[in-house]
């Protein structure tokens, strides 16, 4: 699918009203444009997933195992016992519908199966059913039904139609997290070989080559050189490319997606001129060569095999510490399970920044720390020399991820960031930043192409806000601080708010950096002229 | 479920549980029954049953550490953070909590969308909800504790203050309590929303209207009680004080009325440990509400952690390491 087959963006139909038929008696429709393609086989065989074949989503038969309800039934009481929040989150809910009109995708689609509340329904109707004696009593009149093929092709198709990204969870009274039951949703699904592709052969390349694009590790060096080349043309200097460095003071982790993928790669580029203008003494890695985690999108146990590399890798080069980069779900798992899955990591030291002697204390458990919290913190202490007028181009706004937002608590950091680095900031209305903030529409692996029209509809709510600062304030930039976000935000704006750009923070960043050495710049890192042009001298 | 079916079978569930309170009472005379037996067991259902509950959910291990942060976190010591929101203290965690059950914090935070021409979003504040959520358990509250009155031998002074605050504005006589015009109030707008918005008629179950429907119920019956079919109150705790020395006694001249209110609240007792009422335990155990946001400052043990299958630096250096050697990264093993 591609953004030009889908109606015009005035022409969008949205209709929030549900239909007359209750929401047991409406069977999903696999419309095109709003599902993913299933995993390959060749992914799950690489993984030892179950159920490797080939089928389609449209297809009657989903070739499924033929005791797949047992199987699903099993797990599910399984992880009724393992996880309290989804045996909390299955018996607490009372419907009272705060959580409605919180979910992007039901304001993007009206389809009323993508209010928070319905979706754990689609889970909750059969928990009730096999699971609450009351339920099994009452049957239909307590909201319960027997897991059927119809209802296991609902939760494919609604538990790939949301992004994980915790909206809803920050309204409900008693904070039931529907990220929370689509993750054991997928899990479930999972079991019988019901997964999709842009999610699977990820997390395939990823647990092979160490990233999710199955990148090899000399496909790295050749990215990070071109990279390294650009620099020095804008620059004048050659910046170093530490790999794989044993010893280093610092292992650096960023998402795969910024080594090759305009606009990512500019804050990747921002990354290596700021560690060079630092001196400092880190390294990449290219067998942990993703920050990212599919895995997150899989099950609880992906995330942690993906995850090993990690610790692993920062063991095995005898680093003292981490930094992270610019992502969103990266930092869900590095904040809320790394340490609990592969900690403790008692071989490394509690950060300490190099240059500022600032203690990080907030990571002393994990040991690692976000790029923002590392650059303000240099920032604050006057350690670079910035000269943000070199950024007067561009009229900027912010878009907080959904998880170092609602995940991790990483709202201000980017912001002060931002601040220093570009004189023309505006906030989007409040409902729609930190933690109200509203996903780009395609995360947790829903980003893929044939998903654009479920795409559109799910960023609607966050376009619907950059078209309001654009209109007011001119904006014409959208900063966010994710790898995802920067390829999907790029297409939503394609489609919404065509004159807006999508771009990361360290790119701004490294326009404003005044590097010791560096000849007259007169383009941004994009080969872009600045405005004015006349400054570059010390501030 | 056609949403009018699930009103029509709450409603009529309601009514033949209050018809089977006459029938029992008036026809059949089982006095005894709806009086004693039935209190009994509702309160031994409820009892154990909402530990029961709870005790089975505090059996289930919290894996991970995965609080919903709703401000910033604690991170450099120059950025503010949100003490409640994003608690990094057990005091935050505690204060946060007591924000959520006491005064509803996440529910106050309610915005309602609408799509327009265009198209585009408005956003409009929503506190309707929060407000009759907060009549509705306040008063149900207030109501409750008034009953200490037929429970103690003496009653305690707390209660007769909250009594005359609560009828404060003497309208009619006897008195009509605040709480109870709140109760009926918020029990009325709760039930109209559910069945006036199209999205809440859509998602509500019987199992949504039946309690509004059992517990409007217990309030009209109150009132009507207190209002129209007086009862005598000191019969009431004759029976009341018999029930908790446990010499029951079924005092003669009570009112059907007053056997229909207490077959009522007896439904209502033993259906809680069966109900979404549960939420009410449900809220001090959520997982996104009660942990402090320090994930990456302290450690968090999951319980049943398992070894899993990983892909080695070894397998993965043995993979490629010509193609690394090549490149000039730099290989454990030559
Ligand atoms: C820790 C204490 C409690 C908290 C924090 C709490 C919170 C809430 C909230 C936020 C709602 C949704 C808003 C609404 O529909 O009014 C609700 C609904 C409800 N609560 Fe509670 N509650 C508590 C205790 C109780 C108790 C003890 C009962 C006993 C009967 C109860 C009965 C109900 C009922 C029946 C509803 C549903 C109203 C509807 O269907 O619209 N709650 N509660
Ligand atoms: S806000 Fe919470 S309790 Fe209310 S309907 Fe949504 S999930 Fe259920
Ligand atoms: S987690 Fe996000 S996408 Fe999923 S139901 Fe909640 S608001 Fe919607």
């Amino acid at each position: 699918m591609e953004l030009d087959k889908l109606p015009k963006p005035e022409e969008m139909q949205i209709d929030l009203t549900p239909p007359e038929s209750g929401w047991m008696d409406t069977p999903v429709n696999m419309r095109d444009g709003t599902y993913s393609y299933p995993a390959a086989a060749k992914n799950l065989k690489i993984l030892d997933m179950p159920n490797p074949r080939e089928w389609s989503v449209t297809a009657d038969d989903w070739k499924l195992p033929q005791n797949w309800q047992e199987i699903i039934l099993e797990g599910f009481k399984e992880r009724l016992e393992k996880y309290r929040s989804f045996k909390l989150f299955m018996d607490i809910c009372v419907r009272c519908g705060a959580c409605a009109d919180k979910c992007h995708f039901f304001i993007g689609s009206g389809d009323p199966k993508n209010m928070p509340v319905l979706r754990a329904e689609l889970l909750r109707s059969v928990y009730r059913k096999n699971f609450s004696t009351l339920g099994r009593m009452l049957g239909r009149f307590s909201g319960s039904r027997e897991l059927t093929l119809p209802v296991l092709k609902e939760w494919f198709y609604y538990f790939f139609q949301c992004t994980e990204c915790r909206r809803c969870s920050v309204y409900c009274p008693y904070g039931i997290d529907t990220a929370e039951v689509t993750m054991i949703g997928r899990e479930l699904l999972n079991l019988v070989g019901l997964n999709i592709n842009w999610v699977i052969e990820p997390v395939a390349n990823c647990f092979r080559t160490g990233n999710h694009l199955g990148i090899p590790p000399h496909g790295l060096i050749d990215m990070w050189e071109f990279m390294v080349d650009d620099i020095e043309d804008i620059t004048g200097i050659k910046v170093d490319l530490p790999v794989n460095k044993k010893g280093a003071e610092i292992l650096f982790v960023t998402p795969s997606g910024d080594y090759f993928a305009d606009p990512g790669t500019y804050t990747c580029m921002g990354y290596l001129m700021l560690f060079h203008e630092l001196g400092l003494d880190y390294t990449w890695s290219t067998y942990a060569s993703e920050g990212g985690n599919f895995g997150l999108f899989t099950s609880h146990e992906m995330i942690k095999r993906l995850n090993a590399k990690i610790y692993a890798e920062a063991k095995r080069l005898g680093v003292k510490w981490i930094i992270g980069g610019e992502c969103g779900h990266m930092w869900r798992v590095m904040h809320q399970y790394m340490e609990t899955m592969n900690g403790p990591a008692d071989f490394l030291e509690e950060p300490v920044s190099p240059i500022t002697g600032t203690k990080f204390e907030n990571s002393k458990q994990t040991k690692m720390v976000h790029i923002t919290e590392f650059t303000s913190d240099l920032i604050r202490n006057g350690k670079l020399k910035l000269d943000p007028s070199r950024n007067d181009r561009f009229r900027v706004t912010y878009h907080d991820s959904c998880n170092p937002a609602r995940a991790a608590g990483l709202m201000e950091e980017p912001r002060y960031v931002l601040r220093n680095v570009v004189n023309n900031f505006f906030e989007m209305p409040e409902n729609s930043i930190r933690e109200h903030t509203y996903c780009c529409g395609g995360g947790a692996g829903l980003g893929n192409d044939e998903n654009l029209d479920m795409r559109m509809r799910g960023g609607f709510p966050r376009a619907n806000a950059v078209r309001h600062v654009r209109d007011k304030h001119d904006v014409n930039r959208l900063i966010c601080m994710c790898a995802i976000d920067r390829a999907t935000l790029t297409a939503l704006m394609h489609y919404w708010a065509p004159d807006v750009e999508v771009g990361g923070i360290h790119e701004l960043l490294a326009n404003a950096l005044i590097m010791e050495g560096e000849h007259e710049r007169k383009l941004d890192l994009r080969g872009e002229p600045f405005s004015g042009e006349e400054e570059d001298e010390d501030v | 479920m056609n949403a009018w079916f699930s009103v029509f079978t709450a409603l009529v569930a309601v009514i033949a549980l209050v018809l089977l309170a006459m029938l029992g009472v008036e026809t059949i005379g089982l006095k005894s029954i709806f009086g004693v037996i039935i209190p009994y067991v509702a309160f031994v259902i409820f009892f154990v049953g909402v530990a029961y509950r709870i005790i089975g959910w505090a059996k289930v291990p919290v894996p991970f550490r995965i609080p919903t942060t709703g401000g910033q976190g604690k991170s450099l010591p120059w950025i503010k953070a949100s003490y409640t929101d994003a608690p990094w203290t057990t005091l935050g965690v505690i204060l946060r909590m007591a924000l959520e059950v006491l005064l509803f914090r996440s529910l106050f935070r309610n915005t309602k969308a609408e799509v327009r021409e265009g198209p585009r979003i408005t956003y409009a504040s929503a506190q309707w909800l929060w407000l009759a959520g907060i009549l509705f358990h306040y008063s149900f509250l207030t109501i409750i504790l008034r009953h200490a009155r037929f429970f103690f031998e003496n009653v305690p002074s707390f209660v007769e203050m909250l009594s005359s605050v609560d009828g404060f504005f003497q309208i009619l006589v006897p008195t009509l309590f605040l709480s109870d015009l709140a109760f009926l109030a918020a029990v009325t707008y709760l039930f109209l929303r559910r069945v006036v918005l199209p999205q809440m008629r859509y998602i509500s179950l019987p199992a949504d209207y039946f309690p509004l429907f059992l517990i409007g119920g217990i309030g009209i019956s109150g009132v009507l009680m207190r209002q129209v079919w007086k009862v005598d109150l000191l019969k009431v705790k004759e029976l009341t004080m018999g029930w908790f020395t446990f010499h029951p006694v079924v005092p003669e001249g009570l009112g059907t009325i007053f056997y229909v209110h207490v077959f009522l609240v007896s439904c209502l007792l033993a259906y809680i440990p069966f109900s979404k009422i549960m939420h009410m335990g449900g809220v001090f155990l959520s997982p996104t509400r009660n942990l402090a946001n320090v994930n990456r400052s302290e450690r968090y043990v999951n319980p049943w952690n398992y070894p899993v299958k990983v892909h080695t630096y070894d397998e993965y250096e043995d993979e490629f390491r010509e193609k690394m050697k090549e490149a000039g990264i730099p290989v454990d093993k030559e």
